[in-house]
């Protein structure tokens, strides 16, 4: 069941309604979860678009109280006119406060600024033990069991986070080519210290001398002077996309040959190396958000995601996930390399320091599941872990060698929802709870 | 819950004891199962079933007695089961079933009471007491192991095959009826298997083991087909079976 809570008393009414006590309650925001950690099968789903309130951004520090229903794209557009940016976004704008919170999102900053919950100051939290005003001080366990905690502490209802000043609604962008995994990881390694965005698009299906070829792009808020003459911040504000996906493709649609094909034209067109290229907020940080409803590509099979991170150490997990896919001849998009800077103090938030990497893989190849079952051994022996948010299928016997801290996490639900109201299809697949 | 590849990490299966449900829950206990709740008759059936899973790497095995030939015992097993599994239940399978003995059927009303009462009575109302527990969940999937004895009633097996075809008839509207609730129903229809229920009668054309017709039915667990053929060609032998003169079908051989 799905309800659209207004009110505290809205929730104190759900949280004690027969759904809630037989099913458990999740809440949910825009609902654009790769897997299931905002759906809770046969309980009550708690959509978050109520609580929409958007304070004035402090011209100063900065600071701004949103609810945990506005989305990053709402909030950007308010927020860029006045010179401000929220300190981290994802790939979509298409994602709430209260999402970011849960998943602890990280964007293309890591290295340098963390992830999101490292700019939020206080949240108001609905737990099944009563409401909470929680800060990094006054209940620290609670604060960072709910940064990337799945929503399994409660229900978020508002948060003030710290916005980052920006110069211009542009950024500078240095574009390189690179042959192959060992040279842009190289290159990753020596020089992502000097921008504040990094990541890699790597090609997946080549093998051999340009396994893992790849395109780094890099940059930070454009100087105001580097973009005078260009239109303004106004006209910055992310538009509706302008092309669409009206109806589901036939599955299958993206296969090996599609995909081979789809991913060297991308990377003959992306420049060789261009320096303090100029380009808008939405291109450079939302690609996919100028497609709308581009799952459909995918049909009616669907795709699932699949990103791990992996300490330093072990950056070699990256070349061998990626030689194993493309040797299983699974067919996989662009992968999406990442370094990751120092984690926040959250017991089960996913990124620490090292490199991700993020799949997207179209379902179908009767290879993929056995294949993704090799990748999760290899991260977990390799010390490294899944993001909860982007999964649907890992299996369960790794979530404590992965989360070596889940147990801090755990009594933390004990202690604010000691009869386990708070739950969902994610955390009965993974047993995060630990009750299974 | 199941996983985006479909796999279900809890079950309950009806006809705990049967060998074509053993080899599908040991496949299933290879990818993402961990809990199982067995329901039948024979006790000690069911807890070498049990152990067999335990020994395959399911966490949690019971066992629950519930007797096939009284009706009214259907309901108030489902609702043990599911309490049993204490989460979400993924899958449940519906392999019960009573191969009889024609011969002794044929003039017996309490043989073919029973018969009845075991192929399809019991199963239908199981089933449609699992049916309001999964739509309640909002997902879940149901597997019915039917028989190619459904399609055409023969004079060798004519009660098993009458039974067989009202479960398999129960099932397809069922398969209708839960479209779009989440849940889904599938239909799995062997050949003749060489198991325990059939070791005295003589193996025929298209005779499959438990294991392939497991392996055959665990694949399309995954997928969206309604019927699962196994062996597949099954599936068109049945269709000319079933527009085969009445006068040349009753001389089909056991």
């Amino acid at each position: 069941m799905v309800l659209h809570p207004t009110s505290t008393s809205d929730l104190e009414a759900a949280f004690s309604s027969d759904a809630a006590q037989q099913g458990g309650v999740i809440a949910r925001g825009l609902g654009r979860s790769y897997g299931d950690p905002a759906q809770v099968s046969g309980g009550l789903v708690l959509v978050n678009d109520a609580f929409n309130e958007c304070s004035a951004i402090h011209p100063e520090t900065g600071e701004v109280t949103v609810g945990s229903g506005v989305s990053i794209d709402t909030l950007l557009a308010t927020s860029i006119p006045q010179g401000f940016f929220v300190p981290v976004t994802p790939g979509t704008r298409q994602v709430t406060i209260g999402g970011a919170i849960a998943a602890d999102i990280h964007g293309k900053n890591h290295h340098v600024d963390g992830s999101f919950m490292a700019h939020v100051t206080s949240m108001d939290l609905m737990t099944p033990s009563g409401l909470k005003h929680v800060t990094p001080t006054n209940d620290p366990e609670l604060f960072w069991a709910t940064a990337g905690g799945m929503g399994l502490t409660g229900v978020i209802l508002r948060a003030t986070l710290t916005m980052l000043k920006i110069p211009s609604a542009y950024v500078a962008v240095d574009t390189t080519r690179h042959r192959n995994l060992d040279e842009v990881m190289n290159e990753m390694v020596t020089g992502d210290d000097r921008y504040r965005y990094s990541v890699a698009w790597v090609d997946c299906m080549t093998s051999g001398d340009r396994m893992g070829r790849a395109v780094l792009t890099r940059g930070d808020h454009a100087a105001a002077d580097l973009v005078e003459g260009r239109p303004g911040p106004e006209k910055a504000i992310p538009t509706a996309p302008r092309l669409g996906v009206p109806f589901e493709a036939p599955s299958g649609l993206l296969n090996r040959l599609s995909i081979t094909a789809f991913n060297e034209a991308w990377f003959r067109a992306a420049p060789k190396n261009k320096i303090g290229g100029i380009e808008s907020i939405s291109t450079f940080f939302h690609p996919l958000d100028g497609v709308s409803n581009w799952n459909r590509l995918y049909g009616s099979r669907g795709f699932v995601q699949y990103q791990f991170a992996v300490p330093d150490t072990a950056g070699e997990t990256v070349r061998i996930a990626i030689e194993r896919l493309s040797a299983s001849k699974v067919p996989s998009f662009l992968a999406v390399l990442k370094r990751f800077g120092a984690g926040t103090p959250g017991p089960i938030s996913f990124p620490t320091p090292g490199w991700t990497l993020a799949l997207d893989l179209p379902i179908g190849p009767p290879a993929l599941p056995k294949v993704l079952n090799e990748l999760d051994d290899l991260v977990a022996e390799a010390g490294g872990r899944i993001y909860l948010a982007k999964d649907a299928r890992l299996n369960p016997v790794h979530i404590e060698t992965m989360y070596p801290r889940i147990g801090e996490f755990r009594a933390v639900l004990d202690r604010v929802d000691p009869n386990g109201l708070m739950t969902s299809d994610l955390a009965h697949r993974l047993n995060l709870r630990g009750k299974n | 819950m199941q996983d985006a590849f479909g796999q279900p990490q809890t079950a309950i299966c009806f006809g705990g004891t049967s060998e074509i449900a053993t080899a599908i829950l040991l496949r299933l206990a290879s990818e993402r199962l961990t809990d199982v709740v067995l329901v039948g008759r024979d006790e000690a059936g069911l807890e070498a079933a049990a152990d067999r899973l335990r020994a395959a790497g399911i966490a949690r095995a019971s066992v629950i007695t519930a007797d096939a030939s009284d009706p009214t015992s259907a309901g108030p097993a489902v609702e043990r089961a599911f309490e049993a599994v204490k989460q979400p239940v993924d899958l449940v399978l519906m392999a019960v079933g009573m191969l009889g003995d024609q011969e002794l059927d044929d003039d017996s009303a309490e043989r073919t009471a029973t018969m009845m009462t075991v192929n399809v009575t019991w199963p239908s109302a199981v089933l449609a007491q699992v049916r309001g527990r999964m739509v309640a969940q909002g997902m879940g999937k149901i597997l019915v192991l039917s028989s190619v004895a459904a399609i055409r009633t023969r004079k060798a097996n004519y009660t098993y095959g009458a039974g067989k075809m009202g479960l398999d008839g129960f099932a397809l509207g069922l398969a209708d009826s839960v479209r779009g609730t989440g849940v889904t129903v599938q239909i799995a229809r062997p050949g003749f298997v060489t198991s325990r229920m059939t070791a005295h009668l003589k193996p025929i054309p298209f005779s499959t083991t438990p294991d392939v017709a497991a392996d055959k039915i665990v694949a399309g667990l995954s997928g969206k087909a309604t019927v699962l053929w196994s062996p597949g060609i099954l599936r068109v032998v049945f269709a000319i079976f079933r527009i085969v003169p009445p006068m040349l079908w009753r001389k089909m051989p056991a």
